[in-house]
C-alpha cells in the first residue's frame, strides 16, 4: 500500500467526520438560539468558534444573523470549515485513492458529495435547514455503513478508521472545551448549579443527549457530563472511546506489518492517561488544561502516524 | 452529393422496417419496449455514471466542479456479427504485429529505410522519434503493449483503419463500464441475445504485462514468481484519471504518481507504508516527454528522475515503450500499407484511408483545390482539435484554414471525407441515425496478440456530424460482438 494512499484514506475520513460535526454544531446552535435564556449572538459566536470559522466569518460579516451564519457554515466554500468545503475535500481525497476503497464505499462518498452539491447549490431557507442537516448526517452514515459492510479488514480499513477516530476525538475535546470556556468561565459555576439548557445543548452537539439521560436517569450534573464525554468508553464520541479505537487500529497495523511503531506507543499512553484519571481529578486540576493537553497529544499521535506510515516523502 | 451513409441497423437507404441480421435479436426486444420506460432508463444510466464517478476532465475548462463531465451514453448498442469480428481481428493482428516489427526495425537496423520503402526523413525528423531508443531492444521485444486501432465503416464489407494509437490509447474503461451499465439496466436483453463478454480485459491486460518482465527483475519478483506491476497516472486532474484508477483497481495494481516514486538501489521504487518497494512493470499513462526530467523535458513534474537509465539497464518494463508514438504519426500512417507488406509479406487485410501528404507539392496543390471535400488533420494532433472537415465547414473557416495550411503544409495531411456508417441513437423523437467509429483495444506480449471481442464505439451526437471525439461533444455506445454469425 502506498504511503500517499494511506494519507488519502486518513484525510478522506477526517474531512467526512468534520463535515458531520459541523452539521451537528449547527443543529445544536439552532436549538440553543431558541432557548429564552440565551443570547442568540453569543450562541452563534460560540458555534463559529467551535467550528474554527470565527475569523473567516468576521472578515466578511458583522452581525450574527442566524440565516447568514447557517449558510456560511453549510455552503460557503470560500473558507475551509464549511460542510460543503469539507465534503468536497473528503471526496477529492477518496477519488485520489479510490482503488483502495470498495466500489460501494467510493460510490457512497461520491454520492454524498453529489447530493450535498445539489442541496447546497442555492442558499438554504430556514424552514429547510433541518432537512439539509439530516441529509448531511444520512449521507455520512451511508459512507460509514459501506465501509463497515464491504471493506476488507486490512491496512486500508485501519487508516480510514484512524482518520475518523482522530478527528472525532479532536472534535469532542474542542466542543467540551468551548462550552466550558464560553458558558462556564468561572470555577464557581463548574461546581455550582447548572444551566440545564446549555449543557443539554452540549450533549446534543455530540448526539449524546438521549443516551446520557438514559444512563443517568435524567440527572444532569457537570461531573456526570464530563465523565460521559471524556471517560466513558461506551460513548462512541468520548475521548476514551476514540483513544481506545486509535490504539486498537494502530495495534492492528503493527500486527499486520510485524512492526512496532512509535505512534501505537503514543496512542497507548494517551489512552492510559484517560484510564488512570477520574472526573474529580480533572475538575480539580482544571478541565480546560486537561482538554488542551489531550488535544495536543491527539495531534502528536496524528503526526506520528503520518511519519510512521510514510504519508509524505 | 455523396450517397447516403451505411446504417448498421438498416443497411443502405434502409427503411425503419429493414433490419440487418445481426440487429434481429436486439430489435425484436426493442420493438416491444415502451419508449417511456426506455427514457427512464436513459436517466437511470446517467445516474449510474454520475454516482460511479465515470467522468472526464475537459482541458482549458477550469470552472471548478463543472470541469468534470459525463460522456453522454446512448442505450442503443452497436452490434457486430461474429463473422465481421473474426475478419477485423485478423486484419488488426496483422497490422499490430507489423507496427511492432516496424518499431524494432527503425530503432535498430532500419531495413525498411535501406530498402527504400519509406523515406528516412519521415522517421528521424519526426517529433515522436526518440534517438535515445536507438540500438535498444525493449523487454520481450514488445513496443506497443496496448494499441487502440480506430476503425470506420462505409459499407457492408468496407472497413478502414483511420488511425493507430500506439502511445497511450484511452477509452477502454468506457468499453467495460458501458457494458456493465447495459447489463444492469437491461438484464433480460442479455439473456435473449448472445453477446460475447468483454469483462476479462483487465485480467488479460495484467497477464499481458506480466508476460513481459524486464530482463533483470527485482528480487521480490523472482521470489514471487511474477513481476510487480504499477499504473502511473499524471494525477487527479488528468482527463483520463478515472480510467487510470479503474484499470489499476481491476488489475490489482498500485496507482502511482510521480510523488510516490524514486530510484532506489538502481530500481524504480514506490513509497509504501512499509518503505520503498521496487516496480518491475510500469503501465504508464504519462507521455514520453514527461517520464524522466533528466532525459526528456527537464520541467516535467510527472515523471521520475533517472527512470530512463533504469529502463535501459534492463530493470524495468515501460508499457508502451518510449518512442512507440512514431507509429501513430499521421504522416507515417500513409505508409502503413507498405509497412505491413514489408514485414508480413502479405497484402494488408484492412484498408487504409487514402491520404495526401501536404508536405508533397502535388498533394498540397490537390488538397488546396479540394478543401471543401476533404478532412485536413494535423500530423501530430489528436482529440479532434485543429482539424478541418471540409464539407461541413463555412466558407470563412475554409479560407482561414487555407492560410494556415499554406504557411505550414508539412504539419498536415488530408483524407477524403468518408461517409462513416451510422447506428441509431435513442433520441426523444425515437431512433435516429448518427455517425460512429470503433476503437478495439489490442494487447501485445511476446509471441501473442490478444483482444476482447468489442471495443469503444464513439458516436457523433449532432446530426450529420462526423466528429466523434468526447472533447467535441461525442458520446459512446456499448459495442456488441455476437457469439454466433
Amino acid at each position: 500500500m502506498l504511503g500517499r494512499t494511506a494519507n488519502g484514506l486518513f484525510w478522506a475520513f477526517r474531512y467526512l467526520e468534520r463535515s458531520d460535526n459541523v452539521a451537528r454544531l449547527i443543529d445544536a446552535g439552532l436549538d440553543m438560539a431558541q432557548t429564552p435564556a440565551s443570547d442568540a449572538d453569543d450562541v452563534w459566536k460560540s458555534v463559529l468558534t467551535t467550528a474554527g470559522a470565527l475569523d473567516d466569518y468576521r472578515a466578511t460579516y458583522d452581525g450574527y444573523d442566524p440565516s447568514i451564519v447557517v449558510n456560511f457554515l453549510l455552503r460557503d466554500t470560500s473558507h475551509p470549515a464549511s460542510v460543503m468545503s469539507m465534503v468536497e475535500a473528503a471526496r477529492n481525497n477518496a477519488r485520489m485513492v479510490r482503488t483502495a476503497l470498495t466500489r460501494e464505499t467510493w460510490e457512497a462518498t461520491n454520492e454524498c458529495w453529489l447530493r450535498l452539491s445539489e442541496a447546497l447549490a442555492s442558499p438554504v431557507k430556514e424552514r429547510d435547514t433541518g432537512q439539509v442537516l439530516e441529509l448531511v448526517h444520512r449521507q455520512s452514515a451511508l459512507v460509514h455503513g459501506s465501509l463497515h459492510a464491504t471493506m476488507l479488514r486490512d491496512d486500508n480499513y485501519s487508516f480510514c478508521r484512524l482518520g475518523t477516530a482522530i478527528e472525532r476525538a479532536a472534535a469532542t475535546a474542542r466542543i467540551v472545551d468551548v462550552k466550558y470556556y464560553v458558558l462556564l468561565p468561572s470555577a464557581f459555576h463548574v461546581g455550582g448549579p447548572l444551566d440545564n439548557a446549555q449543557w443539554e445543548i452540549l450533549l446534543r452537539s455530540v448526539s449524546a443527549r438521549h443516551s446520557f439521560l438514559w444512563l443517568h436517569q435524567g440527572q444532569i450534573t457537570a461531573a456526570g457530563i464530563v465523565n460521559f464525554l471524556v471517560l466513558d468508553r461506551r460513548m462512541p464520541r468520548s475521548l476514551a472511546f476514540c483513544a481506545h479505537r486509535i490504539t486498537r487500529s494502530l495495534g492492528h497495523l503493527d500486527g499486520l506489518y510485524g512492526e512496532d511503531h512509535e505512534s501505537r506507543k503514543m496512542a497507548a499512553e494517551m489512552l492510559a492517561g484517560l484510564e488512570e484519571t477520574t472526573v474529580d481529578q480533572i475538575l480539580v486540576s482544571g478541565l480546560h488544561d486537561f482538554l488542551r493537553a489531550f488535544m495536543a497529544d491527539n495531534a502528536r499521535v496524528a503526526d506520528q502516524i503520518a511519519t510512521d506510515f510514510r504519508f509524505y516523502e | 452529393m455523396q450517397r447516403s451513409a451505411f446504417d448498421e441497423m438498416t443497411g443502405f437507404g434502409g427503411a425503419e422496417g429493414d433490419r440487418r441480421r445481426c440487429y434481429g435479436g436486439y430489435t425484436e426486444w426493442f420493438d416491444t419496449e415502451d419508449p417511456k420506460r426506455l427514457r427512464a432508463k436513459v436517466r437511470q444510466a446517467q445516474d449510474v455514471f454520475r454516482t460511479t464517478g465515470i467522468t472526464f476532465n475537459v482541458y482549458g475548462d477550469d470552472t471548478g466542479a463543472g470541469a468534470e463531465r459525463l460522456i453522454p451514453f446512448d442505450i442503443v448498442p452497436r452490434i457486430l456479427s461474429a463473422r465481421e469480428w473474426a475478419r477485423l481481428t485478423k486484419g488488426i493482428e496483422q497490422r499490430v504485429l507489423a507496427i511492432n516489427a516496424f518499431l524494432a526495425d527503425v530503432y535498430n537496423r532500419r531495413e525498411i529505410i535501406k530498402a527504400g520503402r519509406i523515406p528516412e526523413q519521415i522517421v528521424v525528423d519526426n517529433a515522436a522519434y526518440l534517438p535515445h531508443m536507438a540500438g535498444f531492444v525493449p523487454p520481450g521485444g514488445v513496443y506497443t503493449h496496448v494499441v487502440g486501432v480506430d476503425l470506420v465503416r462505409t459499407g457492408e464489407d468496407e472497413f478502414y483503419v483511420l488511425e493507430d494509437n500506439a502511445r497511450i490509447p484511452s477509452g477502454v474503461s468506457y468499453m467495460l463500464e458501458n457494458r456493465q451499465t447495459m447489463q444492469r439496466m437491461f438484464p433480460e436483453l442479455f439473456s435473449q441475445v448472445n453477446v460475447q463478454p468483454v469483462r476479462d480485459y483487465p485480467a488479460k491486460l495484467r497477464q499481458s504485462l506480466e508476460a513481459c518482465p524486464p530482463p533483470d527483475p527485482s528480487p521480490f519478483a523472482v521470489s514471487e514468481g511474477r513481476p510487480t506491476i504499477a499504473v502511473l497516472t499524471p494525477g487527479l486532474h488528468n482527463s483520463a484519471f478515472y480510467e487510470h484508477s479503474f484499470l489499476a483497481d481491476q488489475m490489482g495494481a498500485e496507482l502511482v504518481e510521480s510523488q510516490d516514486l524514486r530510484i532506489v538501489n538502481g530500481r524504480l521504487a514506490m513509497r509504501t507504508t512499509r518503505g520503498y518497494q521496487p516496480i518491475d512493470v510500469l503501465y504508464r499513462r504519462v507521455d514520453d516527454d514527461f517520464i524522466d526530467p533528466l532525459t526528456f523535458r527537464p520541467d516535467s513534474v510527472l515523471g521520475v528522475a533517472g527512470l530512463f537509465d533504469v529502463y535501459r539497464a534492463g530493470r524495468l518494463t515501460l508499457a508502451n515503450a518510449p518512442g512507440a508514438g512514431i507509429a501513430d504519426d499521421k504522416a507515417l500512417y500513409s505508409y502503413m500499407p507498405d509497412i505491413i507488406e514489408f514485414y508480413s509479406g502479405e497484402k494488408p487485410l484492412l484498408d487504409n484511408v487514402h491520404t495526401w501528404r501536404c508536405s508533397e507539392p502535388d498533394s498540397l496543390a490537390y488538397v488546396l483545390d479540394h478543401l471543401d471535400e476533404l478532412v485536413v488533420k494535423e500530423v501530430h494532433g489528436s482529440g479532434g482539435y485543429g482539424m478541418l472537415v471540409g464539407p461541413t465547414a463555412s466558407k470563412r473557416e475554409i479560407a482561414r484554414f487555407r492560410v494556415t495550411l499554406q504557411n505550414n503544409p508539412e504539419a498536415y495531411v488530408a483524407q477524403p471525407t468518408l461517409a462513416l456508417s451510422t447506428v441509431p441513437i435513442f433520441a426523444n423523437s425515437g431512433l435516429t441515425p448518427r455517425h460512429v467509429d470503433l476503437r478495439p483495444f489490442v494487447l501485445v506480449s511476446p509471441g501473442k496478440v490478444d483482444m476482447v471481442p468489442g471495443g469503444l464505439t464513439r458516436v457523433a451526437l449532432k446530426k450529420g456530424s462526423l466528429v466523434v471525439n468526447s472533447s467535441q461533444g461525442g458520446g459512446t455506445k456499448d459495442t456488441w460482438v455476437l457469439a454466433d454469425a
